[in-house]
Formats: C-alpha cells, sequence, structure tokens
C-alpha cells in the first residue's frame, strides 16, 4: 500500500509500568524527541512519557513553526545551525512527512541601530557557516515585492535587512506524531493524560514520580514542561530562574499562495508568514507580564494586525480567522536552561521561552546525551541552570526575542 | 483577556496603564550570596497566587504591591 493511503497508529495506550529507567515529564516536542533519542541512540528503551493532556497540547502545537538558525550569539548559532541540520533529515530518520517547506527569512531593519545589528549577525552567521547575508532595500523589495518599504509611511521605512535564504516552516502536529510514533516503535511508553502530581526525592535525589495511577520509579527524571517548568521543579523542591510569559499569535482564513518569504521586523516586533494551509500567520513578541492563562487579548489583535498592515499593505484586505495563546518559560537572557539541576537525577530541558519548537531535535539529541553518559555535550554546555551565578549569561533577546 | 488593576490612588484601570515589575523580592542588603543568587536570578514563578508589583505610569506614577492569581488574572481585593 503506499505511504499516503497507510493507515499509521500514532499512539497505543499501554499500562505505565512501575519502573522506568528514565522517566520524561512533558509530551511536547523536547519530551518526545528526548525520548526518542534516547532509545535510537543510546540503546534506553525502557522509558516513559508522561503527558498531562495529550502530546503536543502545549508550547510545540501553538508556536509559528519557523526554522531558522540566524542566532547572534557563538553558542546559540552553533546548536541552532545542528537543530537546523537535523531538522532537514528528520522525515527520512522518522518516515514521517513533516512538510518541511523552505521559504527565506528576512529580519528588516527601520533603524540605524537595528541596522547595525543585522550587519553584525550576519557576519556572525557567515563565520558559523551559516548562511546570512546583509542586503539593502532595493534586494529587500526584489526578493519580496510584497513589503512596504516605508513601512505604512510612518517615518520608520526600512533601510537594510538580514536574510537567511534557510528560514523554513514545518507542520508542528507532524514533528510531534513523528517522534511519538517513532519512539513508541523503539519500546518508549508514552501516556496521555497522565499529570505527574509529585516527585519523591529521597536524601537528595529524586526517585519517583506520583501520578493518578500510583507511584512510578525512576533512574532519572527529566523536565521538559516548557511554560509549566517551575510548577514541575516546585515539586522536586526547587526554584529556577523562569518566568512564565504569555505569548500570542494570529491567522487570516486561507488564500491563495501570495507569500513566499518569512518577514519579520526587528524594530515593529512582528513577523508573518503564510502557512501551507493557505494562511496567513502574524506572530510578535510575549506581552511583558507574567500569567498561566492561555486566554487572548483584543489589545494585541488589533495592534498587530495594524503593523503587519503597515508592513505587507495586502494584509488589509484579509479576514481574520482565530487567534491563540500559549505559554512560555522565559530565561533571564533568552537562551535555553539544559541540565543536572541540585537534585540529583532530576534533570531540565527548560527556557524554551519563544525559541524552542526550532530547537527540538538538538535539544532532544543533547538530553539524550546527558542522561545516557551523564556528561552535558558542549553543543549545551553553555546553557547550564546555573550560568547566572559566575556571570556567563549567553545574552540573545535580539534575535529569540519574537519567534 | 485584558484585566483591570486597582490603583489605591487612581481606581480601577486598564493593565495596559501599568507597567509589570515581577513576583515580589525581599530587599536586604544584608543577603549572603547564596541569598543573593536566589533573590536575584531565582523565581518561584506560582500558578496560582502571587505577591507582585505593578507601576502606575500612566496615573500616580507609583508602585503598587498586588496579589494576583496567575491563572486566571484575577486580583485578590485589598
Amino acid at each position: 500500500m503506499s505511504g499516503l493511503l497507510r493507515r499509521r497508529t500514532y499512539l497505543q495506550a499501554r499500562e505505565p509500568k512501575r519502573r522506568y529507567d528514565v522517566i520524561v515529564i512533558g509530551g511536547g516536542g523536547h519530551g518526545l524527541a528526548t525520548a526518542y533519542y534516547l532509545a535510537s541512540r543510546h540503546g534506553i528503551t525502557n522509558v516513559g512519557v508522561f503527558e498531562r493532556s495529550y502530546i503536543g497540547g502545549g508550547a510545540t502545537g501553538r508556536n509559528t513553526t519557523v526554522l531558522r538558525a540566524n542566532y547572534k550569539m557563538p553558542e546559540s548559532v552553533a546548536f541552532f545551525k545542528q537543530s537546523f541540520e537535523l531538522y532537514r533529515n528528520l522525515s527520512l530518520e522518522l518516515d514521517y512527512n513533516l512538510l518541511m517547506s523552505r521559504r527565506g527569512l528576512f529580519w528588516l531593519a527601520h533603524s540605524e541601530n537595528s541596522l547595525r545589528l543585522q550587519r553584525e549577525r550576519s557576519l556572525l552567521n557567515q563565520a558559523f557557516g551559516v548562511d546570512t547575508i546583509f542586503i539593502g532595500p532595493d534586494d529587500v523589495v526584489e526578493l519580496c515585492p510584497q513589503i512596504d518599504l516605508s513601512a505604512g509611511g510612518k517615518g520608520h521605512p526600512i533601510i537594510g535587512a538580514s536574510y537567511h535564504p534557510p528560514g523554513s516552516v514545518i507542520r508542528h502536529d507532524a514533528v510531534v506524531w513523528g517522534y511519538a510514533a517513532a519512539a513508541q516503535r523503539l519500546g518508549v511508553d508514552v501516556h496521555e493524560g497522565a499529570e505527574v502530581t509529585g516527585i519523591d526525592v529521597e536524601n537528595g535525589r529524586a526517585v519517583a514520580i506520583r501520578t493518578p495511577a500510583g507511584r512510578i520509579e525512576a533512574g532519572t527524571i527529566v523536565s521538559a514542561t516548557a511554560g509549566y517548568t517551575s510548577t514541575v521543579a516546585a515539586l522536586a523542591g526547587i526554584r529556577l530562574p523562569l518566568a512564565t510569559h504569555p505569548l500570542q499569535a494570529f491567522v487570516t482564513e486561507p488564500y491563495k499562495p501570495i507569500l513566499d518569504r518569512i518577514v519579520a521586523s526587528a524594530d515593529m516586533l512582528i513577523y508573518v508568514s503564510q502557512t501551507t494551509r493557505g494562511e496567513i500567520l502574524v506572530g510578535a513578541e510575549i506581552e511583558r507580564y507574567t500569567t498561566y492563562s492561555t486566554r487572548s487579548t483584543f489589545s494585541f489583535l488589533a495592534e498587530c494586525a495594524s503593523r503587519a498592515i503597515d508592513l505587507l499593505p495586502f494584509t488589509a484586505k484579509l479576514r481574520i480567522l482565530r487567534q491563540w495563546t500559549g505559554v512560555c518559560d522565559m530565561s533571564p537572557d533568552y537562551s535555553p536552561l539544559m541540565g543536572p539541576t541540585e537534585v540529583d537525577g532530576f534533570l531540565v530541558t527548560a527556557g524554551w521561552g519563544t525559541w524552542g519548537f526550532k530547537a527540538i531535535p538538538a535539544g532532544g539529541t543533547a538530553m539524550a546525551e546527558l542522561v545516557a553518559t551523564g556528561v552535558a555535550p558542549s553543543s549545551i554546555a553553555p546553557f547550564r541552570i546555573d550560568r547566572f551565578r559566575d556571570d556567563r549569561a549567553v545574552p540573545d533577546r535580539s534575535s529569540a526575542g519574537t519567534h | 483577556m485584558g484585566f483591570r488593576l486597582t490603583c489605591p490612588n487612581c481606581g480601577e484601570r486598564s493593565y495596559h496603564e501599568f507597567h509589570f515589575g515581577g513576583e515580589l523580592r525581599l530587599f536586604d542588603p544584608d543577603l549572603t550570596d547564596q541569598q543573593d543568587y536566589d533573590n536575584t536570578w531565582l523565581r518561584t514563578n506560582a500558578a496560582g497566587p502571587q505577591q507582585e508589583r505593578w507601576f502606575h505610569w500612566a496615573g500616580c506614577r507609583r508602585w503598587l504591591t498586588v496579589e494576583r492569581d496567575t491563572r486566571d488574572n484575577s486580583f485578590k481585593p485589598s
């Protein structure tokens, strides 16, 4: 039977075992990728993933699916480059079509300050073998004639941009399903509707989790719960340098293909792309206050729609279909927090803020290696949790702050 | 949805008038290094009632401490 028509079983419900070598809390991209790579690369198959709701129902299902590697700190560029390369081969590896679509991504500058930033970013990216070039307004409009170079004629015209040709979009649900199905084929248990309500810590070591189905022992526990990381860490009795902020986005009704690039603006703090389904997707920066509420706001919709129209005048005619909100675990320096905590056997992969989706393959391989070998690979060593204690922050707000 | 805060000086106003100052943290010049690290970098980030600071920049320009439930953005009446 052809691949298109083949019936696929995504998840089989199984009874939780009484003990797992590794328990992953959170069945989103990072949790499932960690479980998959533990099984596929390290032969550790007695792994249980515990998801409170359904897989991919949190940040992985709410993000805006942009893949890119054009970061602005050496540590981040190397890490996200590795992630992008893993994504490129992921459909083959997981035997699952992830609908990855290469678009090319602009980061537009409307001020001298951000122009300098885009130039620096292009040079740094090139030094790491990441394809990012610095271009002028003429090139912008040639590559994407839909853009209004005057940005709505409000006194902040586009004066240049960095352009990242590999910038892509991918089907986010497929990433989750692909990892879950592949992990399950290798023997990993994925439990949906299984909330972790407690973590047992004995003599400074995490030894088991509590679920409504009872106590389950673990060799190692990994939290991959993004916006809810602080609440899971609290179960183990620790605090982390994280604050949970809401991030909103909206899409229009589906239209014919009209925008084949991803357009982000450094000064207007929005980004726009067209999904494979034809919807025009608009996202922005996090709200400044913290909350776990996922209710959307009208003020966001009005403000971002107005900015999108300034940047891409054709969007004025489009009708908005829906908007949504996800919660992001923001770290102080806009970089991930990965590694062991002060409780032995309890690891976190967190600080995924607004940049977690594109990091899933690299984050998953690194966490799997850390769990299997006990040593953090060099790609994530700079993102250790206690880096602020000795002033080793990896500040990357200018390139991680929106999507 | 957005929400409204009750400022003791100005009354009930939209949250757009306020700057969020984060969860309430202790201030003590005699902290040890460990306490100072905890205080500066770590957050409880509670999903539930949280004591926090807001600055009413568009009104009386004073800081206020309120208790908000971060799950639904409701405020405890003061």
